[in-house]
């Protein structure tokens, strides 16, 4: 008949009405500030940057190869390379940022930046209460403020961390078998044991 | 001390006005009357946001607002603070004139129809002997504000919305007149004062109302429809469908202006809710003759608020129509059942008192609605929906 419809939505909406006050199972809402739902694994926001160790100034595994400046969509990288090199991960001596920069009011989370690394030292994040009173200053991130730890990664990405870790952990025992081959050949070569190794095992390893 | 309370606004303005010289005292009773309507319902506006914000909310199975205050209480305050400080833009192209006055204009009309609305025992600003009519008369000119403001903001979504809300109105008027002529029709006057008196009377207790007839719950099921329509409320909120004309009419308008177009609209559907109040739920009258001691204004502004929480239950449940589903509505099933309403309110008139009466006219009526209804929806296919160019 007519008007059957409407009266089994009104009844729909009343029972929901009535129901909301019974049972708390019923509302979805979380209040924000005071409740929070940890965010799922694949959430992601603004890049940061991976360093290994205790200190986040030796550790930073960017070499400021300067892909990801490049690759960045609205540009919102900027890098300076350093005038010298450090010794990385892998003791081969690198160079580094003397300068990072990521400004998150232009970044548009595309994840393109961690796409290209090649050294898996930039990630996504997922902290987004980044509000702040400088619209300019305050939405600049330095190289301090992006640095952040392996066990943070681990933290806040964990399946992907430990696929990083393992394909890092390779890469390091591939090189460390070459130059292990090179010294042993070289040592053999030259017959005498003077030769210098050319590649000492990194300092301060701090990889689980 | 029964009869104090009851007509405590009534004394109240009485001794105010006592303080002022004579030749002054008719002027400044209607004087204070006005501020009293001015003051009090943009008041139970407040409540009613806040109760549709809250009440929608549980519907949906959200909290609804609950920030501001203890339980949210304060959200219609904070409401009123944001659109008063918000910027009030004009568009350079806009009838500047024609746009400032549409929501003035809105308002003024709208209050004007409490004018008549008797709000209890003795208390109407103006009796007057055709009330109904000069209500309907200021119901009808909310039109005119609507266009003044879709036309004065050189919008194509205003326009639209605006063309879309008169034609509605217009629609919807009709029905609306003929479901309360059926009252006046019983009543044998104009003037609400009288309809309320004609339904304050009681048979074992039970009141008179005109509801609780064939006819009066016929016509009050219409008057309802047409009073939703001409409110432009959900679910016949076309004009302002934001899904497809991004606010309707009042697109151009922000800050207080916005603030006067929502304060319209509400207090235009606490106006028609008085007003149904009156021509068929009894107006200030008790529902049962043994709470014959709660005061009369009490009983009418529960009437109006009941009215309103029916008004965001509605809106809560039902989606909106479509533009030819709206009119095929207004014109197929609404007018012909208000015009078939009135030949059985004739029929109920001089069949006489006695059973017989009851049984013909809720037959007649049944009968119809049910035939109207199958012969409506009888080449409706309800289904899936299948799409002719689009996969």
């Amino acid at each position: 008949m007519l008007g059957e419809g409407i009266l089994k939505g009104l009844a729909e909406t009343a029972k929901n009405f009535a129901g909301s006050f019974v049972s708390a199972e019923r509302l979805t809402t979380v209040q924000y500030p005071e409740q929070r739902i940890a965010p799922i694994e694949a959430t992601r926001d603004f890049p940061f940057l991976v360093y290994d160790g205790g200190n986040w100034e030796a550790g930073l595994r960017c070499v400021a190869c300067q892909i990801c400046e490049k690759e960045c969509p609205p540009q919102c990288i900027h890098i300076e390379k350093s005038k010298d090199k450090k010794p990385d991960a892998l003791g081969k001596p690198q160079f580094y940022p003397a300068r990072f920069d990521i400004d998150i009011s232009v970044c548009m989370s595309c994840q393109i930046c961690v796409e290209v690394c090649p050294f898996e030292a930039i990630k996504m994040d997922t902290e987004f209460e980044l509000s702040t009173t400088d619209r300019f200053g305050g939405l600049l991130f330095d190289r301090k403020r992006l640095a952040k730890s392996n066990e943070y990664y681990h933290g806040i990405h964990p399946t992907e961390a430990a696929e990083v870790d393992v394909r890092l952990a390779k890469e390091k025992a591939k090189v460390e078998a070459k130059a292990k081959a090179a010294a042993a050949a070289s040592a053999a070569k030259a017959g005498a044991p003077t030769t210098k190794p050319t590649v000492g095992p990194a300092e301060g390893e701090g990889r689980a | 001390m029964i009869e104090t309370v009851d007509q405590i606004f009534v004394l109240l303005e009485h001794w105010l006005v006592g303080f002022l010289p004579v030749f002054l005292q008719p002027a400044a009773g209607v004087v204070l009357c006005v501020v009293a309507i001015i003051a009090g319902f943009p008041a139970l506006f407040a409540v009613t946001v806040l109760l549709e914000r809250k009440g929608l909310g549980r519907m949906q199975n959200r909290i609804g607002p609950n920030r501001v205050g203890p339980l949210g209480i304060l959200q219609p305050v904070a409401d009123g603070i944001k659109s008063l400080t918000k910027e009030d833009i004009v568009p350079l192209k806009a009838d500047a004139v024609v746009h400032f006055l549409a929501p003035v204009y809105l308002v003024v009309v709208v209050f004007m129809g409490y004018a008549v609305l008797p709000m209890g025992r003795n208390m109407t600003l103006v009796n007057m002997d055709a009330g109904l009519l000069f209500y309907f008369a200021m119901s009808a000119s909310t039109e005119l504000s609507v266009f003044m403001a879709g036309w004065s903001s050189r919008n194509k979504y205003s326009l639209l919305g605006a063309m879309r809300a008169v034609a509605q109105m217009i629609s919807y008027e009709v029905p609306l007149l003929m479901s309360s002529v059926a009252v006046v029709m019983i009543t044998g006057s104009l003037s609400l004062n009288r309809i309320v008196e004609a339904q304050n009377q009681y048979t074992w207790g039970l009141p008179h109302w005109y509801i609780f007839t064939p006819w009066g719950f016929a016509g009050f099921a219409m008057y309802a429809i047409a009073a939703t329509a001409e409110t432009n409320r959900s679910p016949f909120d076309l004009p302002e469908g934001e899904s497809e004309l991004v606010a309707g009419y009042f697109t151009e308008y922000s800050g207080f202006k916005f603030a006067e177009f929502f304060l319209g609209e509400y207090v235009g559907m606490l106006s028609i809710s008085g007003l149904g109040t009156t021509l068929f739920l009894g107006g200030w009258s008790a529902p049962f003759e043994s709470l014959g001691w709660v005061p009369s204004w009490f009983w009418f502004f529960a009437k109006i608020m009941m009215s309103m929480c029916v008004f965001i239950w509605l809106r809560g449940t039902l989606p909106r129509l479509r533009q030819d589903q709206l009119m095929n509505f207004a014109w197929k099933f609404v007018l012909p059942f208000t015009l078939l309403n009135l030949m059985v309110a004739a029929l109920w008139r001089f069949m006489g008192d006695g059973w017989a009466r009851w049984v013909v006219c809720s037959a007649i009526l049944v009968v119809v609605y049910v035939a109207m209804g199958r012969g409506g929806m009888r080449r409706k296919h309800f289904g899936p929906r299948s799409y002719r160019y689009a996969e």
